[in-house]
């Protein structure tokens, strides 16, 4: 079983062998790499521009991408850059912080409906179902209608109602893993169900997770850039992309830049996710694996 | 057969009835009380008392719960507080708008997503794949409502060649359904291929090319025919997505539909309208959903049989 890198398989993790499926897939690591600058970017967006996002300049307004502005300036005279970096604060925290919660009702939800099984899992599925019969852009809508504007908001109203499709394919999976042997030997053993799903099932669905969150983040990016333009997103003058575009579209006759550029940023983030998560999904599914 | 059906339609309807109090408990828990926010500042404590009695506000609100679902299994959706019309009324009236701009988008995004899902599948790794699968992840990463504003800028502003907005003719609603279908077109051609590449691996496809079908026969009659039900699915629930996504078309191109009655009722907070529009909505996607689930077992023998095996 030696490769030609002298690496023994025999001897490499699960996770070691995924890495070098993943390493090897170019435009997977090309998008880690934009997203890990766009991660840089929303961290230090203070110190990369010397403007302020939220300072009106009333002297600079309506300015074309020229060198001191490079995506020129909105009505306000604030630098629309500045503005993007610091929109890529909002875009990225709501996507993972909303995922994470996402993901933790997922997991719960799906083990419990998957574990359990019978009345438990036929009240969990229809729970499941009502949530997923509703579109999910007029559920967070209705939500953030409630809620308010507000950044901590959309992290709950977007994580309450991302989490169906993640305790679907957890439900699945638990109830192919119940059965196995080392499941079984487990509880004949004594074990709680809260120590068989924390501590064995846990871990046997770490894979879907890391599927399931980095497919996810994208369309949580992009519900909140659609909240935002709605105005049920992050109050003003705070940037999000989103509210960027919304701001902009008054403008369309004579300013036509203004919405193109947070609009490239929306894009660049949401397929870098999608295509990143599409490489996480070759290279964490063993069936693909020859 | 009909004891799939029957079941099916059963859960629909348990859908539609946890929806419709998952829809009611949550609006009803807006801080603020609307009656004084429709009354103005000038009403007497007493004006407000008397308003509110009118309109149930005083019973429990349990009480208001079924008085409001056995109104609107009357098509009495309430009225709005600040136009005065009847919720249903305004609803119907502007679904026409949504229903053309949905239907629109929809055929666009099936023609272009299957034509494109099928030649990408056909010429897999060559390069008409890449670059169709390079635009449908483009597609899929868009947000609709910025694709409307560039469409607008390019093909309204500069161009001239479409309106930018209202709906009063059918070229009113050529951008709004472009800008509504591409991210469907993308989502649709995507599932498309992977079906057909999934199918193209299946014993009875060698069979049939072995026995000597082949070209666009052995394409659409043996695989096409057998990759539709995964995209059944994705066309199914993007059918309810189109719909909740024009609302931000509707908002861009300003179009009179529910979306845009929807968008206008929040900003007012005209709760009666909000409820209405959101269950309305809500209750379209259930029974697409239904119809979706029952194309899938005429579609699929095994679903058809395996379900009710003496029907």
């Amino acid at each position: 079983m030696k490769k030609k890198n002298g690496k023994d398989n025999r001897y490499r993790s699960y996770y070691q062998l995924s890495w070098d499926i993943l390493r090897k897939n170019h435009l997977a690591m090309f998008c880690l790499f934009v997203i890990l600058v766009l991660v840089f970017i929303a961290v230090f967006a203070p110190y990369l521009t010397p403007y302020e996002p939220n300072v009106n300049k009333a002297r600079d307004r309506f300015q074309s991408p020229n060198p001191e502005h490079p995506f020129g300036t909105d009505q306000f005279g604030r630098d629309i850059l500045t503005r993007v970096f610091y929109g890529c604060r909002i875009s990225l925290s709501v996507g993972i912080i909303s995922q994470l919660i996402a993901c933790f009702l997922g997991y719960f939800i799906g083990v419990c409906a998957g574990y359990f099984g019978g009345k438990t899992d036929t009240v969990l599925s229809f729970i499941i179902q009502v949530f997923s019969s509703f579109p999910f852009l007029l559920f967070a809508i209705a939500v953030m209608f409630i809620l308010g504007p507000g950044l901590v908001n959309l992290y709950i109203a977007l994580g309450l109602l991302g989490w169906t499709s993640t305790a679907r394919l957890i439900r699945g999976e638990v109830m192919r893993l119940k059965n196995s042997e080392y499941i079984q030997a487990c509880i004949v053993c004594g074990g709680s169900p809260l120590r068989v799903i924390l501590k064995h099932l846990l871990p046997n669905c770490v894979p879907i997770l890391i599927i399931t969150v980095t497919l996810g983040i994208p369309n949580a990016i992009l519900s909140e850039a659609s909240l935002s333009f709605l105005g049920l997103g992050v109050s003003p003058p705070t940037a999000s992309w989103g509210s960027m575009i919304s701001e902009a579209q008054p403008f369309i006759r004579g300013y036509t830049y203004y919405s193109l550029f947070p609009g490239l940023a929306i894009i660049i983030t949401v397929l870098s996710f999608n295509l990143l998560g599409d490489g996480l999904r070759d290279a964490l599914d063993p069936k693909l694996r020859s | 057969m009909s004891r799939y059906l029957l079941g099916r339609v059963l859960q629909a309807i348990g859908v539609v009835l946890a929806i419709s109090l998952i829809t009611f408990f949550i609006l009803n828990v807006i801080p603020g009380d609307p009656v004084e926010l429709m009354m103005g500042e000038f009403a007497t404590p007493e004006a407000i008392a008397q308003v509110r009695a009118q309109m149930g506000l005083d019973k429990p609100i349990f009480a208001q719960y079924f008085n409001w679902l056995t109104n609107m299994l009357h098509g009495d959706f309430g009225v709005s507080y600040f136009q005065h019309k009847p919720v249903f009324d305004m609803l119907l009236n502007s679904f026409g708008y949504t229903a053309r701009l949905a239907l629109f988008a929809y055929v666009l995004a099936l023609v272009f997503g299957l034509t494109f899902g099928i030649l990408a599948a056909v010429f897999h790794n060559k390069f008409i794949d890449r670059l169709l699968m390079t635009l449908s992840i483009a597609g899929v990463s868009a947000p609709n409502f910025w694709v409307a504003i560039i469409l607008q800028i390019y093909f309204g502003l500069t161009l001239k060649w479409f309106p930018i907005s209202g709906a009063k003719d059918w070229n009113y609603y050529v951008l709004p359904a472009i800008a509504l279908g591409t991210r469907y077109a993308a989502s649709i051609s995507r599932i498309t291929r992977t079906s057909m590449l999934e199918v193209t691996k299946q014993d009875y496809m060698r069979t049939a090319s072995a026995k000597g079908v082949h070209g666009w026969m052995l394409v659409m009659k043996h695989a096409f025919r057998n990759a539709l039900i995964p995209v059944v699915t994705v066309a199914g629930t993007d059918l309810g997505n189109i719909l909740t996504g024009s609302m931000l078309i509707e908002t861009v191109f300003t179009i009179d539909g529910i979306g845009k009655l929807m968008v206008d009722a929040i900003n007012q907070r005209d709760l009666p309208l909000v409820q209405g529009g959101v269950m309305y909505i809500a209750t379209i996607c259930v029974i697409i959903y239904l119809l979706v689930d029952i194309l899938y077992a005429v579609i699929d023998p095994r679903i058809r049989l395996g379900g009710g095996a003496e029907g």
